[in-house]
């Protein structure tokens, strides 16, 4: 699969989609932690984070005795900029802030 | 727990370790990718570095803590604006590994304590000058000509 293909794929799914926000608010966090509160088998985590980190959207570091997820946001740059930098950005931009103004959507946070 | 503050971006690209080691310690190199900025070192471990704006000024220093070319780099790193000069060094660790046809980038920036303030600010300048360093190494041009 092309690598592009790997990340939208990646991408395409909600709970990933939720796990790539969660290390956006905390970076670094282990297994344990990443499937705290959630509605979700371990192993179900254990599988969408294989599959985020084969589209290489996250990296993996081990620390001591600790495995540690972070969110590598190159590839989400690469498609912004193939994929969104080039077809007019300004008035998406526009768009994007009357939907969020009306909608009160802080869903991008 | 991680009590730490830190970054790890990784991207591949298609290239030679020693290329991409000449693209990160090269300024004429950096120049192109890094939107304007370069960095003066003679990458030597105990070496003085520091990084600089295309006007000269400075705008992080530090020194060189580990030098294995073209596989490790390890750079002690501090932002001088004075509430990010506070907070004292960051450790920026370049790792380059073939991977096949392509080199694998791993760049961790790190701090030992948690949500420190220089290691937000560089987070979002990483993603954006790595993009155009492999679209360098491989295209010969960058995707992103201004910050």
């Amino acid at each position: 699969m092309d690598k592009a293909d790997k990340v939208f794929k990646a991408l395409a799914d909600p709970n990933r989609r939720m796990l790539i926000d969660r290390l956006h608010a905390k970076n670094g966090q282990t297994l344990g932690e990443l499937c705290k509160g959630l509605d979700m088998a371990r192993q179900s985590v254990t599988q969408h984070l294989d599959l985020l980190a084969s589209a290489n959207l996250i990296s993996v570091q081990w620390q001591g005795r600790e495995k540690l997820h972070f969110l590598n946001t190159v590839p989400i740059h690469d498609i912004y900029v193939r994929w969104i930098g080039k077809f007019e950005r300004g008035r998406l931009q526009a768009l994007h802030n009357l939907k969020q103004a009306l909608e009160e959507n802080d869903d991008d946070e | 727990m991680m009590n730490k503050s830190e970054f790890v971006y990784v991207t591949y690209i298609r290239t030679t370790p020693q290329k991409l080691w000449d693209a990160l310690t090269t300024p004429e190199f950096q120049k192109q990718y890094w939107f304007g900025a370069y960095t003066t070192s003679d990458w030597k471990a105990g070496s003085s570095w520091d990084l600089r704006f295309s006007d000269a000024q400075i705008v992080d220093a530090g020194e060189i803590a580990e030098s294995d070319p073209p596989k490790r780099l390890a750079i002690k790193w501090r932002n001088e604006k004075p509430e990010l000069k506070a907070e004292g060094y960051s450790l920026c660790v370049f790792d380059i590994e073939p991977a096949g046809e392509v080199v694998k980038l791993t760049v961790s920036h790190g701090m030992d304590y948690p949500n420190a303030k220089t290691i937000h600010a560089v987070s979002g300048g990483w993603p954006k000058v790595l993009s155009n360093l492999k679209s360098l190494l491989e295209t010969g041009q960058v995707v992103l000509g201004r910050y």
